[in-house]
């Protein structure tokens, strides 16, 4: 096994009443950004915790590179991680605290100002953090992620408040990360966030696994054989294609989705019946709905059992 | 463990409130003193007899006397004593006349038996305690005191070399009754026989109230006075007063070189909002995660923290009080307050001590830090286990053992190390934590606190160690 990998195996965890895992399993690859996603509450954050050996699991195991993160002498040079980006002693400066970081994993100055200079954030070094904003600590948490240079990076949330500029940054920075052969683990309780960027999906709900696929595979599972037609008449063409006996619904003002019917078929129906229309296509699922059909029965179990 | 130390040690000095914190503390012991130096120097018309190694002294009792020039011997059966503990009759050769000169005496006492005693200090048991007989006697420059149950068979207890002594006679003296946190007058009176003499003895048996204006004589009882009366076999001597050191009981105006050490309960406060802040803002900031995920030994983790803020404190709080401590004793004796002397050494001690016990309450604060995980509650724990049961102790119309309990088995205990006044064996005074004695040794008032906060760390360790973060 490389280094660069996660791997959580059937990890359980319970807090009092509360359980929050059971038997969580899925590989962080090298090379791939995989996302991590799931409703809040769903077990990402305790996951991560445990992968860092800061909460014990009540059975299973988390590996960073085939070993427990607690038997590593140097972690940060294994595995760089981003919890929570507001875990800043407001009154030190950012600089400050991946100095005491880099002196902990015995590395230099030099590399503080490295990885400083990677995120864009030597100008508001010598500042207190306290006075940093959201985007900033973002900046500095992935700076300190990024301080020992690790082959594995685990990111908790990384785009919440960011603005748009940070999150195209971060987008990029993350898949040139996987282009380095880094393994890249980022949650995100929204899937949009990770669409176009994440090779992998794991989604979880209620502390386990839903789906563990390839993007590419889970967009065209959701996609199905839909067609989607957009026309200024529309019950016309409904009418039309209907009658080929495929299945219609409007979706949208203008807009039909249409299953059962390959293109070829359905432009000469709607030609031959003069209906007009201004588009049809294949209908491409977003990673949002694809992830919608994925944790509908999770969320609804869950509303469920709370009502 | 050398990563951790340089990590935290950026941890600390990277906070400035935790920087200036330390300084503050470092300060209020330097500059606290200040705050007592009010209201000038007390009215103290009375000398105070400083004896001669230096310390201050009670030198007063009823003395009855004549003058022996070369070789003597004085020998005297103490018939009766109406006095308790240790109120003294017997025999004295006294080395001057000014307060505070040398001596020699053979004693009974009310309840210590018969003893030898000599320059205020030194102190030594008769083998026979009974014994009603007593002698003195000067060969040279040398006085030796022996003693005998039936006026035949003499031991001798002790020799002292005592050149200066031409005053000899009889003594009574009667040190001060304590009861509870005060004291009152006392009053003895002894009969004796009469006084057989050898030697070149001159002048009429002559009696008065030594030391009867010196600042450490606490007077007679309402109503009583001191005398003497020649009776038909012997001498009836009344006199009250003490051959002694003298204790804070004594010198209620005196001060104590500990005394100029008070900053230390404003700076321990200070220290303890800091070391506790250092544990405590992690846990508020989710910061423990990121420290826990850089180094999981979370044992040696607490261990550098405890390292830096009791190095800092240790060495921020030596440096103030070592530097200071001498310059405000000279500085309140200049301004005319009497301060009982202290050896370089004991000073030393009081200061190192003090910066130890600030250290380890550092620790301390750290340690319910990390068990309690919330500032205001460690802070207020640790306030109150070190410093209440001392307040308390200083409340006067408690049991004086209350406050002695409370010093000795809290970790206040380990203000004693502040203590610069030594307890004589040989007098009973009022020892309470608000003159400036401890129950304990300073070390061992020490090793209290030591044992706490051993004990707190290893629990806060443990839980560290157990408790998800």
């Amino acid at each position: 096994m490389t280094d660069a990998t996660i791997e959580v195996d059937g990890l359980h965890k319970r807090y009092g009443a509360a359980t929050a895992l059971r038997g969580m399993t899925f590989t962080a690859r090298p090379g791939r950004v995989t996302g991590f996603v799931g409703p809040n509450g769903a077990g990402k954050s305790t996951t991560m915790r445990i992968i860092l050996g800061l909460h014990r699991a009540d059975a299973g195991r988390a590996l960073v590179g085939g070993r427990p993160y607690r038997s590593l002498r140097h972690p940060l040079r294994h595995l760089g991680a981003l919890l929570d980006a507001s875990a800043l002693h407001p009154a030190r400066s950012g600089r400050n605290h991946l100095v005491w970081l880099a002196q902990s994993q015995g590395l230099g100055r030099s590399r503080v100002d490295e990885v400083l200079a990677q995120v864009g954030l030597e100008s508001a070094a010598r500042r207190a953090a306290g006075g940093y904003s959201l985007g900033m600590r973002q900046r500095l948490g992935i700076a300190a992620a990024l301080l020992a240079d690790p082959p594995v990076v685990m990111l908790d949330e990384p785009f919440n408040g960011m603005d748009p500029e940070g999150i195209v940054w971060l987008r990029d920075f993350l898949r040139a990360l996987a282009g380095r052969q880094r393994a890249v683990l980022v949650s995100s309780h929204l899937m949009t966030e990770l669409q176009g960027m994440a090779d992998q999906v794991v989604v979880v709900g209620r502390g386990r696994v839903i789906a563990d696929c390839a993007v590419a595979d889970l967009i065209a599972s959701a996609s199905g054989d839909r067609l989607r037609v957009r026309t200024s008449a529309t019950s016309l063409a409904a009418a039309a294609l209907t009658s080929t006996g495929a299945q219609v619904t409007e979706t949208d003002q203008d807009l039909l989705s249409v299953r059962g019917l390959p293109v070829e078929r359905a432009v000469s129906v709607l030609a031959a019946a003069g209906v007009p229309f201004s588009e049809l296509a294949p209908h491409r699922a977003t990673l949002e709905e694809a992830y919608f059909d994925l944790t509908r029965d999770a969320v609804d179990y869950r509303s469920g059992a709370s009502s | 463990m050398r990563r951790i130390l340089s990590a935290e040690w950026t941890k600390f000095r990277s906070v400035p409130g935790w920087i200036r914190g330390s300084a503050v503390a470092a300060l209020l012991i330097a500059l606290f003193p200040i705050t007592g130096l009010g209201g000038g120097p007390p009215e103290q018309a009375a000398p105070i007899p400083i004896g001669p190694g230096g310390g201050p002294v009670v030198d007063a009792y009823y003395f009855v006397h004549r003058d022996l020039t070369g070789d003597g011997r004085i020998t005297v059966r103490v018939a009766g004593l109406d006095g308790v503990g240790w109120a003294k009759a017997g025999l004295i050769a006294s080395g001057g006349e000014s307060p505070g000169s040398r001596y020699a005496t053979i004693m009974v006492t009310g309840g210590h038996g018969v003893r030898m005693q000599h320059d205020y200090l030194h102190d030594r048991a008769g083998p026979e305690p009974a014994a009603r007989w007593l002698r003195l006697t000067r060969s040279g420059d040398t006085i030796t005191g022996e003693a005998s149950a039936d006026g035949s068979a003499w031991r001798r207890i002790d020799a002292i070399e005592l050149p200066e002594a031409t005053r000899i006679g009889l003594f009574v003296a009667a040190p001060q009754q304590t009861s509870g946190l005060g004291s009152a007058p006392g009053v003895a009176t002894a009969e004796f026989g009469r006084p057989e003499l050898t030697g070149d003895w001159s002048g009429d048996w002559t009696g008065h109230q030594r030391g009867a204006r010196t600042a450490t004589f606490s007077g007679y009882p309402t109503g009583a006075s001191g005398g003497f009366t020649e009776t038909g076999d012997g001498f009836t001597v009344t006199g009250a007063g003490d051959l002694a050191p003298a204790t804070r009981a004594d010198l209620p105006v005196a001060a104590a070189a500990g005394d100029l050490l008070l900053g230390t309960f404003p700076a321990l406060i200070v220290i303890v909002v800091v070391a506790t802040l250092m544990i405590t803002t992690e846990f508020r900031y989710a910061l423990i995660r990121t420290t826990l995920s850089a180094d999981h030994r979370r044992g040696r983790l607490l261990l550098g923290k405890a390292l830096v803020v009791g190095g800092v404190t240790f060495g921020t709080s030596l440096a103030a009080a070592a530097l200071t401590l001498p310059l405000w004793l000279w500085v309140v004796r200049r301004l005319g307050l009497y301060v009982f002397p202290a050896p370089p050494g004991v000073l030393l001690r009081a200061s190192a001590g003090t910066a130890a016990l600030l250290a380890l309450t550092a620790v301390l604060a750290l340690s319910v830090g990390t068990i309690l995980r919330r500032s205001a509650a460690a802070v207020t724990a640790v306030v109150v286990a070190v410093v209440l049961p001392y307040l308390v102790a200083l409340i006067p119309f408690l049991p004086s053992a209350v406050g002695q309990w409370l010093t000795r088995v809290t970790p206040a205990a380990a203000l004693g190390v502040q203590q610069t006044l030594t307890r004589p064996p040989q007098v009973d005074s009022v020892y309470s934590v608000a003159y400036g004695y401890y129950p304990l040794s300073p070390w061992a008032g020490l090793a209290v606190l030591c044992a706490y906060t051993a004990a707190t760390f290893t629990l806060a360790a443990f839980l560290l160690h157990r408790r998800d973060a």
